[in-house]
């Protein structure tokens, strides 16, 4: 392991981000914001409190999920998409790098982003909602695991995507739908048996469960699971990555 | 052939759609030398460069760069490569130093912004080097990438027809700095549509078409043994017909009667027919008023196209 290659990229991806303030922070903090606003103080007041906790802060730990996931996935997929349109990832493939340096790279500065801006919306939700967090560290956990996680998924995304159209396809049709439908809104004993039980195989419920159990001690499966199910998914999305380096999977002819 | 610096052998490549680029490539790079690649368009001298840099990956065969096997170590073997690539690709936004910087830490060599600085001069980049690049002439463009590739210190450099699209001038200015690094002890590759820019630079030639090594050979001695001379003689008159004391000299007779053309074999000029000062001798015995006299050796590019066309 050589740590300059991983530093050069690393910082390299955060001074996009620098570049890019108003796109990726600012943009994903207003947005989110509007969510606390509607669903929050003005409906949020009419709806039933949900497990003792009211509909307000109910949906603060998914809806930073929700922008977790999708900040994750795009960031990190044009992190790399880029380098691969314009053609200067012929530098990243004849470097004397291995697969594992480039991923911490890429992956660790999108991830790095994620958290960051989590935290943010996290501290600007506070302003609309009264809330505190029950388990900071298992918070902090959460909040890191998910973004790596999704950070590679974006990676993965990124060296798959042939064009900008598939780049924006996974967050839009994938991850957006399956965070909606995953309890960032309710809780899933709200539905009918039927789905309740169908829900259990979307992974993003696990995320949002256990997320929201780090700050309320309440939780749809159980926290263990959730854990699971994220460190499950981080092994399968290295994997992938591994096998991609290895077969030169839409980087190498 | 003890001290070669790339040994490829038996490389062959065959791409996903069955097209293939190179046919059991067999070739010795020497330390220190400029080595020339020419070849024309899709004949596979970038996919070479390509599987020997990591780019590709060959179907068949091995490439040692330095005694490194490029796939089992190439940690070792990319290290000692730097690559000039042929597309001018760059991170638009970034500027020239940090490009530069990027690429040396991307090669798992410290900062070490002296270098940077000389790297940047030597190539009459430094007034630049805050600049985006996206700000920059494509001739400057062409520098920052060759600055990259010289960021981490390379001992083999690449240059996949580095002045492509580049002004005469500047031209002239890269093959400078190009010799500045062979002095220096880089050994230096480069491909090359201008055959013009082989024979001012390179110390050994190698010809590539189909994929396949068709030829490699010192360059003097390649023009030497392939190049031919061609006298052509102007006249007063027009000739209706060749005088017989010009018979035996293989002449050839433009249609106006009025240009006589003789090749000889630069190396023996006096074997065979007597050469130039026999023809002249002739010439002067037959009457024949002559106008001028030019001669003309033939060049790479000849000998290139010759080439070619033959094993085509």
């Amino acid at each position: 392991m050589n740590v300059y290659p991983v530093r050069a990229i690393y910082m390299a991806e955060m001074m996009r981000t620098r570049r890019t303030l108003l796109q990726s922070v600012v943009s994903p903090v207003i947005s989110t914001s509007l969510y606390f606003v509607v669903f929050g103080a003005a409906i949020g007041s009419r709806i039933d409190e949900i497990g003792g906790v009211s509909y307000g802060a109910f949906i603060v730990p998914g809806l930073i999920m929700l922008m977790l996931l999708t900040q994750s996935v795009s960031n990190a997929s044009f992190g790399i998409f880029f380098p691969k349109f314009s053609g200067s990832i012929y530098e990243l493939l004849s470097a004397p790098i291995s697969f594992l340096e480039i991923v911490i790279g890429y992956v660790g500065a999108a991830a790095t982003k994620s958290v960051v801006l989590g935290l943010i919306i996290l501290a600007t939700a506070r302003l609309f909602v009264p809330m505190e967090v029950a388990h900071p560290v298992w918070m902090l956990l959460f909040l890191l695991l998910t973004a790596v996680t999704f950070s590679m998924l974006g990676f993965i995304i990124g060296i798959w995507a042939d064009g900008f159209d598939k780049l924006q396809l996974v967050p839009l049709l994938v991850i957006t739908p399956l965070t909606f439908l995953g309890g960032s809104f309710y809780s899933i004993d709200m539905l009918p048996p039927f789905w309740q039980g169908v829900t259990l195989f979307n992974p993003v419920v696990y995320l949002v469960s256990g997320f929201r159990w780090s700050f309320y001690g309440i939780s749809d499966v159980s926290m263990v699971a959730s854990l699971a199910m994220i460190l499950l998914f981080l092994l399968v999305c290295l994997a992938t990555i591994a096998w991609i380096f290895r077969t030169g999977y839409r980087l190498k002819p | 052939m003890s001290d070669s610096i790339i040994r490829i052998e038996g490389l062959s490549k065959t791409f996903a759609g069955g097209f293939q680029a190179l046919r059991q490539v067999d070739l010795s790079i020497q330390r220190g030398e400029i080595f020339a690649l020419l070849g024309p368009n899709g004949a596979g001298k970038t996919t070479l460069i390509s599987a020997v840099c990591g780019l590709v990956s060959p179907t068949q065969g091995t490439v040692w760069v330095d005694g490194f096997d490029n796939v089992k170590a190439y940690r070792a073997a990319r290290e000692r490569i730097g690559l000039v690539p042929q597309e001018l690709t760059n991170e638009a936004f970034e500027t020239v130093w940090n490009t530069v910087s990027f690429s040396r830490g991307l090669f798992g060599k410290p900062p070490n912004p002296k270098h940077i600085e000389r790297v940047l001069r030597s190539l009459t980049l430094w007034e630049k080097r805050n600049n985006r690049l996206i700000t920059l002439s494509g001739g400057m463009k062409r520098r920052v990438l060759i600055a990259k590739a010289l960021s981490h210190e390379p001992r083999i450099l690449f240059l996949d027809e580095p002045t492509a699209g580049v002004d005469v001038e500047l031209r002239r200015e890269m093959w400078n700095v190009v010799r500045e690094l062979r002095d220096q002890g880089v050994t230096i590759i480069l491909t090359t549509h201008y055959i013009e820019e082989a024979e001012e630079m390179a110390d050994r030639i190698g010809v590539i078409n189909h994929g396949e090594i068709v030829l490699v050979e010192e360059k003097n001695v390649l023009i030497e043994k392939l190049g031919r001379k061609q006298l052509t003689v102007q006249l007063f008159e027009p000739l209706e017909a060749l005088p017989p004391e010009l018979a035996t000299f293989a002449l050839i007779q433009n249609e106006a009667g009025d240009e006589l053309i003789y090749s000889y074999e630069s190396a023996i000029q006096k074997a065979g027919d007597g050469g130039i000062s026999a023809l002249l001798g002739a010439l002067n015995k037959a009457g024949v008023g002559v106008k001028d006299l030019h001669t003309r050796q033939s060049s790479l590019e000849d000998i290139f196209v010759d080439l070619v066309k033959e094993r085509a």
